[in-house]
């Protein structure tokens, strides 16, 4: 064994850390390098920059703004939002998404009204206005980037898993 | 009360008489120049009041509406071109700029007696400002958002298909102004309670 690959060598090291780290805590910070070193290039939301550091602000990314419905990966999914929402005002006096998604505008805006399970507080009980739990809408929204996905995605819509299933059941 | 009277009188006699020592061409050019520096003084005063400095030189002011208006695309954004307090809020036809002013009145009277001087007064009264603006710009068809954004140069191709839509049906036939639709943009709203159902927690 001439040369220990990367791999090989932080998985050693893990391996050994997490041996030791039962009986010694601080091990696990080490453990924990040695997994951040072999992991891809994902970096935090704050970046790279050192702690003490003031790191450049990335670019502002291009949001999604084609007003296109995205399928959704699973029935419950809530479906992401297809148009820009910065600025939007969300807070405790004022919901900007209310504005077009609320019952009462959906029809000037041609905005989809919010479902009535938004109405519906924890005990299945419909309120006449959208429940104090589903006020914040971008909790389970989300509008989306016009950019790379930075890892590939492996999800597997559930669907496609239960034939699999079936066909291998026959 | 009869000295009053007399004196008046005696002002009035001489005014009605014909000026004896001076000239007609000096009364007259004299009167020109002290009309034309009159008349600028009074204008060059009433712009610094439309000046940001001038708004955000009240804590009320500088606090609230114009800490708010920073984080907004009035204030910055990609091509510098900025809006100031007196862009919106003042119109800029003469006639209706003095008639802001008269009204401004009412706002030194507010300041003298504190009636917005803390946060919390503030908030209590900001659906009341909100909504004399709101007034305003609806009774002028938002004349103030259309001294810079003009209806004829607006390319709905470079504008987003909801926009677009909006702006060439309801904006193009009159049914709507800006301000219906595009209410705080430059500040934050207040609780719509009663002026848009459901967009706000009761």
């Amino acid at each position: 064994m001439k040369a220990l690959s990367l791999k090989n060598v932080s998985t050693l090291c893990m391996t050994a850390a997490l041996a030791v780290s039962s009986v010694m805590m601080p091990s696990i910070a080490s453990a924990a390098d040695a997994v951040i070193d072999n992991a891809p290039q994902v970096s935090t939301l704050r970046g790279v920059a050192p702690l003490n550091a003031e790191p450049t602000p990335p670019m502002i990314e291009k949001v999604e703004n084609n007003d296109l419905k995205r399928q959704r990966d699973y029935p419950q999914q809530p479906p992401t939002i297809p148009h820009d929402i910065s600025k939007y005002q969300l807070d405790k006096n004022f919901n900007k998404c209310m504005d077009c998604h609320s019952r009462k505008f959906a029809d000037e805006a041609q905005a989809p009204a919010v479902s009535v399970t938004h109405y519906m507080n924890r005990d299945g009980d419909f309120l006449g206005e959208v429940s104090p739990r589903r006020y914040f809408c971008t909790q389970c929204h989300v509008h989306q980037l016009e950019s790379k996905p930075l890892v590939e995605n492996e999800f597997v819509d559930m669907e496609k898993l239960i034939r699999k299933s079936h066909k291998q059941a026959k | 009360m009869k000295k009053i009277i007399h004196l008046l009188k005696l002002g009035w006699t001489i005014l009605s008489k014909p000026a004896v020592h001076l000239s007609l061409g000096f009364l007259t050019i004299s009167g020109f120049i002290a009309g034309v520096i009159f008349w600028g003084g009074f204008n060059t005063a009433m712009e610094l009041t439309n000046t940001e400095e001038f708004c955000t030189s009240c804590h009320e002011m500088r606090d609230n509406p114009f800490m708010e208006l920073q984080t907004t695309i009035h204030y910055s954004n990609r091509s510098g071109v900025r809006a100031i307090c007196s862009d919106c809020h003042v119109p800029h036809n003469w006639t209706d700029k003095i008639a802001r002013k008269m009204q401004a009145s009412k706002e030194v009277w507010g300041k003298i007696f504190g009636t917005i001087d803390t946060r919390e007064k503030f908030e209590g009264h900001r659906l009341q400002l909100a909504q004399n603006e709101w007034t305003r710009l609806k009774a002028n068809d938002s004349l103030e958002c259309r001294n810079c954004h003009q209806f004829d140069s607006m390319d709905f191709t470079r504008q987003s298909k909801r926009a677009a839509a909006q702006h060439s049906s309801a904006l193009a036939n009159g049914e709507k102004t800006c301000i219906d639709c595009h209410k705080g943009i430059a500040h934050k709203l207040p609780n719509m309670e009663g002026v848009r159902e459901g967009t706000s927690p009761h």
